[in-house]
């Protein structure tokens, strides 16, 4: 039931960006829910990616250019001291999830 | 709290468990899922906090009997003459008066699992639907003869934030120029694996410009260490062979303590110091022990997804009192323990079943003011564990430049002070 009910919420979302459903990962119904994932952003980037200074504000970028960044990070086509590390940890569905989060989150 | 409160508390418990699976939102407002939440740290705080995030409705009671809690990460910064105690001090109004998450400044005394009650030394009894527990370390002080809490008054562990801390800072200033600094880590598991290492750094650094005749002893219960290589890389280029360390195979481990000599002892040799700091080995603090959540090894056997007690149901253990292979009792580690464990409860409580779990870790190491290092892991849920995701993570590359140390000394600062901001307040 649980499993069906994320797969079919993974469909509505991949609907919703216009993402072709060949695009998502087979493994996407086993994905952590958006507001957990993007926590996870949260103990660098400050609460709601709110930050204090000195690491990159989060909050009030677009999720397209959040996706870019983090999908050019995780190819080593835009390097940092860590991000590049950390953004290998995550999947492409993932990375949507979490920068559509943080933007909704921040509107 | 009164016995009839906890009387109708089980009561209405009885009732919202009948109808959990249709969930919670058409019970009377007294009905209210209760979480209390033992340990004000990175872990619990954090806990308390996005339970409320996550679900507004559940009553949190976060027993805490610290007013300010001073952070052991970026304590050694203190050390080092570059931080003040008071910038690593937090309190809680923001959970009080923002979050809407119950405070009380009292020590949490004993668990009742059957009865699902918390009582605290103040005489209070908190009910509870789900209890969770981020206790912290306490010291086995058995391990080693001469080393006891009196002992510690003598030769600082300082691996608790707040007096112990400020004890090892003064007695480094007060000491003479030519004098040997002894830290004296201890074997896996235990706290922060690359605390003792960034200590002998931000020493060194205090000590290269205040006192550069003096020496830094590292001795080790161990033969290797976290992030070794980025250490040793620092410390020939800032600090000479001003930091020795000697490994477990090299007769390392101390053995026992002469904590009013200050003088560690090792299974071959006798080491004076002018400071010691001696770092025990560590289990669950003492809360976890009596109400029956450790194992014989003294640390927390959890149920990954949702960090609940494998041992005592109801109750859900994080941080690093809390067995969670593979990610290292880091106070980074509890806050992202403590969001997956905040959402499992609110699923559970709400008759859900738990969500996929997904933590991370970041850990910053200053190994001069300028010069910082880093590990980090994204962590995926296996049968084993959590483990870091393959290609990812790691450390900091080494043979790097200034600059690149230098961004990520900035970066360490730059987590600090959002970190905290995630979980406490200024005031």
């Amino acid at each position: 039931m649980i499993r069906k009910r994320s797969a079919l919420r993974a469909t509505a979302c991949a609907a919703a960006v216009g993402l072709p459903l060949a695009a998502l990962p087979a493994a996407a119904e086993d994905m952590a829910k958006p507001e957990l994932l993007a926590a996870n952003c949260f103990n660098c980037h400050g609460p709601n990616g709110e930050s204090l200074g000195t690491v990159p504000e989060l909050a009030g970028i677009p999720a397209s250019l959040l996706i870019r960044n983090l999908r050019e990070f995780k190819s080593d086509t835009k390097i940092a001291t860590i991000m590049n590390r950390i953004a290998k940890g995550y999947s492409d569905a993932e990375i949507e999830a979490i920068a559509r989060y943080i933007e909704r989150v921040n509107q | 709290m009164a016995a009839t409160n906890r009387r109708t508390f089980l009561q209405l418990a009885g009732a919202a468990g009948a109808v959990s699976a249709f969930g919670l939102a058409g019970c009377q407002p007294q009905g209210a899922p209760r979480v209390v939440v033992i340990g004000g740290g990175f872990g619990g705080a954090t806990a308390a906090r996005y339970l409320k995030k996550f679900d507004p409705g559940i009553e949190v009671t976060l027993i805490e009997p610290k007013r300010q809690f001073t952070t052991c990460p970026f304590s050694n910064l203190y050390l080092g003459g570059i931080r003040s105690l008071e910038s690593i001090t937090f309190g809680y109004d923001n959970l009080r008066d923002d979050d809407d998450v119950i405070v009380v400044h009292e020590r949490a005394v004993g668990i009742d699992a059957e009865a699902r009650t918390v009582t605290t030394d103040g005489g209070g009894t908190f009910p509870y639907d789900r209890l969770i527990v981020s206790p912290g370390i306490a010291f086995r002080y058995e391990e080693t003869p001469g080393y006891d809490v009196a002992a510690a008054e003598l030769a600082p562990h300082a691996w608790n934030g707040g007096p112990q801390t400020r004890l090892l800072h003064d007695q480094i200033r007060a000491m003479e120029d030519g004098g040997v600094v002894i830290v004296a880590p201890p074997a896996n598991p235990f706290r922060c694996p690359p605390g003792p290492y960034e200590r002998a750094s931000m020493i060194a650094h205090y000590l290269k410009y205040n006192k550069p005749k003096s020496k830094i002893l590292i001795l080790d219960a161990k033969d290797s260490f976290s992030k070794q290589a980025l250490f040793e890389e620092g410390w020939a280029l800032h600090y000479g062979d001003m930091i020795e360390w000697i490994p477990r195979s090299g007769d390392g481990k101390v053995v026992a303590v002469d904590a009013a000599g200050r003088t560690a002892i090792t299974e071959f040799a006798r080491h004076k110091a002018a400071v010691l700091n001696y770092i025990p080995q560590q289990r669950a603090a003492d809360i976890a022990v009596s109400a029956g959540l450790v194992n014989a090894l003294g640390w927390c056997p959890i149920d990954y997804p949702t960090f609940e007690s494998t041992l005592v149901p109801g109750v859900h253990v994080l941080g690093d009192a809390a067995i969670v292979d593979d990610m290292p009792k880091s106070g980074n580690a509890a806050n992202t323990q403590a969001k997956v464990c905040a959402a499992a409860v609110a699923d559970l409580l709400a008759g859900r079943e738990p969500g996929v779990p997904t933590t991370t870790n970041t850990c910053y190491s200053l190994v001069a003011p300028m010069h910082g290092i880093s590990v980090t892991a994204v962590y995926r849920l296996t049968d084993k564990g959590y483990r870091g995701k393959a290609g990812s993570g790691g450390l900091s590359p080494l043979g790097e430049g200034p600059k690149f140390r230098a961004a990520e000394a900035r970066y360490a600062r730059g987590w600090y002070g959002n970190i905290t901001n995630d979980i406490w307040s200024r005031t």
